[in-house]
This record gives C-alpha cells, sequence and structure tokens, in this order.
C-alpha cells in the first residue's frame, strides 16, 4: 500500500501525520519505509531521527552548446517548449534553470554542436529510523526543478509492502510528482475556511490523477463542523481526526510523536491504520 | 539604425508597455527610413522564459536598440549577447519614447531591473 500523505497548503500537520502513521504502521509489525518528498523542506527526519547513508547528488542532463559548430540555425530554440535556450545572431545561449531535459535540442541539432552537461538539482539520502525504512530528498538552495529530485527519491524504496510518501504541500508539478503511483491519498485539512479552499484543490488533484482519498482533520475543534459537511458535500470520508490543544501543539512543535504523547491519537492513528488495511483488503 | 519599443497597443500612438516579455507587442522603428512596423509578440504568454523568447525575436529584427520599461535578468542576458542596447524606465507613447531616445535622454540600463518570472 503507498500512502501519500498531502495537503493544499503547508502548515497543516502533514508531516506529523506522515510520520505518525508511519509509527503506528511499524509498530502493528507491518514493514513499512517513509519517504521525505518535501524536498523544499524535508522535516520529517526531525520526529524519526533516523540513521543517514551517505547523500547522493542527484543530476539532471542540460544542453551545453559549442558556438564554434553552431551555425545559428536557430532549431534548438524552436523545439524548446520551455524557452531555456536562445538562439541569438553570433551566440546561442541556454539557460539552465529553465531546462525541462527534455532532451529536444540535442537531438534535433543538425550540426551536433549541442552535448550533455549534469546540472545537480539535489541530494538523497536513504536510510532507517529503528524498523522504518527512510529516504529524504534535499533540494539545491535556489534550484526550481523539483520533480526529477522526488522522482528518486521514491525510487530507492524497496521492496517495503507499505509506503508512506510525506508529498510536498500545494498543487504544482511536485506533489503531482509525488502522488503520482499511490494507491491512495490522506489529505489533512484544517477546520477553516481557507484550510478547506486549500484542501478542495488537493482533492481535485488527487481524483485528476484517479487517486482515491480520505481527509484527516488535524487541529480539530469539538462543534466546528465545517470539514465534516465539505465531506459530506464531496462525499469523502474523514478517516481520522486530530484534536487541538497546548499539549499536542507543544509535542510536536519539539519533534515529538503525538502517538506517544496521547493516548487517543494513538487510538486514532490505529483506527487510521485499520481504516487503510480495510482499503486494501476490498482494492 | 532599427530600435524595438514594447507597446500595450499595435500603434505608435499607444503607451509604451513596461514589460518586455509579456508586453503586448513590439514596434519595430527605423531610424533612417522613418518607418514603424508591428511585431505581434508571439510569447507573451509562455509558461516561462517569455523574455528569452523576446530577445531572440528583437534580435533577428535587426534591431540594435529596445526602448521598454523594465528588464529582467534573463532578458537582459539575451539581449546583451545579441548586441542590443537597453533604455528602461521609459514612459508614455511609443512616439514620445523614440524622441526621447533621439533627444538623448534616455539612460542606458547596465544590469537588469526587473524580476524574472517564470
Ligand atoms: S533539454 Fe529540452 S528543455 Fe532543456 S533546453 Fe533542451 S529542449 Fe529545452
Ligand atoms: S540547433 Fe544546433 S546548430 Fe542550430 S542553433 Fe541550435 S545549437 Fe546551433
Amino acid at each position: 500500500m503507498r500512502i501519500a500523505v498531502a495537503s493544499g497548503k503547508g502548515g497543516t500537520g502533514k508531516t506529523t501525520v506522515a510520520v505518525n502513521l508511519a509509527v503506528t504502521v511499524a509498530r502493528s509489525g507491518r514493514q513499512v519505509h517513509l519517504c521525505d518528498c518535501d524536498v523544499e523542506e524535508p522535516n520529517a527526519a526531525i520526529y524519526l531521527d533516523p540513521q543517514l547513508g551517505p547523500a547522493v547528488p542527484v543530476s539532471t542532463p542540460i544542453p551545453v552548446v559549442d558556438n564554434d559548430l553552431c551555425n545559428h540555425c536557430g532549431q534548438c530554440a524552436a523545439i524548446c517548449e520551455f524557452n531555456a535556450i536562445a538562439c541569438l545572431p553570433r551566440q546561442t545561449l541556454v539557460f539552465p534553470d529553465l531546462c525541462h531535459s527534455c532532451s529536444g535540442c540535442w537531438l534535433v541539432c543538425p550540426e551536433q554542436a549541442i552535448t550533455q552537461a549534469d546540472r545537480v538539482l539535489g541530494e538523497v539520502s536513504v536510510g532507517s529510523a529503528g524498523s522504518i525504512g527512510f529516504t529524504q530528498g534535499v533540494l539545491r538552495i535556489g534550484e526550481t526543478v523539483v520533480p526529477p529530485l522526488i522522482h528518486t527519491v521514491k525510487a530507492t524504496v524497496r521492496g517495503a509492502p507499505w509506503v508512506i510518501l510525506d508529498a510536498p504541500p500545494g498543487t504544482t508539478c511536485p506533489a503531482v510528482e509525488a502522488l503520482r503511483g499511490a494507491d491512495f491519498a490522506l489529505l489533512v485539512t484544517e477546520p477553516t475556511p481557507f484550510g478547506l479552499h486549500d484542501l478542495d484543490l488537493a482533492v481535485k488533484l488527487a481524483r485528476g490523477l484517479d487517486i482515491p482519498c480520505g481527509i484527516v482533520e488535524n487541529r480539530a475543534i469539538p462543534g466546528r463542523d465545517i470539514v465534516d459537511r465539505y465531506c459530506a458535500e464531496m462525499d469523502l470520508p474523514v478517516l481520522a481526526r486530530i484534536p487541538f490543544t497546548r499539549d499536542l501543539a507543544a509535542v510536536g512543535s519539539e519533534g515529538g510523536l503525538l502517538v506517544d504523547a496521547d493516548a487517543d491519537v494513538a487510538a486514532a492513528f490505529t483506527q487510521l491504520l485499520d481504516e487503510l488495511v480495510g482499503l486494501e483488503a476490498r482494492a | 539604425m532599427k530600435l524595438v519599443i514594447t507597446a500595450q497597443g499595435p500603434n505608435p500612438e499607444d503607451p509604451v508597455d513596461p514589460r518586455f516579455g509579456r508586453a503586448a507587442y513590439h514596434i519595430l522603428f527605423d531610424d533612417k527610413a522613418g518607418t514603424f512596423t508591428t511585431l505581434e509578440n508571439q510569447g507573451k504568454d509562455a509558461a516561462q522564459g517569455a523574455g528569452v523568447q523576446a530577445a531572440q525575436t528583437i534580435a533577428a529584427s535587426g534591431a540594435e536598440i529596445l526602448l521598454t520599461g523594465h528588464c529582467g535578468p534573463k532578458a537582459f542576458q539575451a539581449l546583451n549577447a545579441a548586441g542590443v542596447s537597453i533604455f528602461s524606465g521609459v514612459e508614455g507613447r511609443v512616439l514620445d519614447a523614440v524622441q526621447a531616445w533621439r533627444d538623448g535622454r534616455l539612460e542606458e540600463l547596465n544590469s537588469p531591473d526587473g524580476t524574472p518570472r517564470h
């Protein structure tokens, strides 16, 4: 079972849910691997304190133009959908941070004037936290091309039947890359109008990718039912609720595990796992 | 000498467009012949690199001078490589901009003064 934990925006407690779920899965005796795909702000390690192997650089090919061979025909610039290459009368220029490594330019160049170089996007490290397999990716500072790094993070998982993907917040390419191939998306939200607005975007994304989804309501307040109403309307299950209390907030902000701090929350996560096991059996 | 002026409309009477890559039109002015030619900005809605694309159009038009509002770092680099001089902070109608350039009232841009948009 591959579960992506996602949210339409940051700060909803997505990582908290991913980490506590991973611990719950591991404690049930199941083999689990957590991938921190939030490569712009990876922080699952803060909660799990994993032993990590060496950080391996991840790179992507970019074009390098030999201006002595270039005849300024402009075919490379014409094929580049991303405007990453500019054919000018005396020089052909590459803008590496716009390049998406589609290979179009070096395939089309009639003069073989384009070779490839590696652009380092970030680093991936693999390790474990107790019995939990762990991978994290860290984007290089200033880098804007994220999906290939997330792809590599996901590709490090070997054999664990349960995989939990801590997806980047938002609904753009990085989130899409993290969600792709997931069996189920757990969408984390808060009971506020802003929270719901972002949740709605995340639901549409998951449905657009044909991934069934369920909701975890974080910082739930008794009597505030806007998440329930939305979920009823959208025919979505609310699979777990984490109450809003000062104690739980303090545990989270100190990098502690909610399932260790509060028996009710631990029970909620066990129930969440049961629901997921049930979903897997039915699938 | 040929100039390109970024414009909000297709005519010399239209106001200068402060954007370069995402300008509505690029108007080419031939200083010797005294003629204006309107170039549609094909890349104005590009998801990214609109300035890079526009710089190629300007270079291909044979213009050596650009009058515009702002110019981001990538467009600046491409225009520089193409030997196009940039005058930014230009306002008013396209006609006025040309006159200001003729009168030597515009200042050449030596580093990018706009933020990139991807
Ligand atoms: S590899 Fe693709 S995206 Fe990159 S510069 Fe070449 S054509 Fe453009
Ligand atoms: S396709 Fe090759 S020869 Fe043509 S402009 Fe690009 S680099 Fe130069």
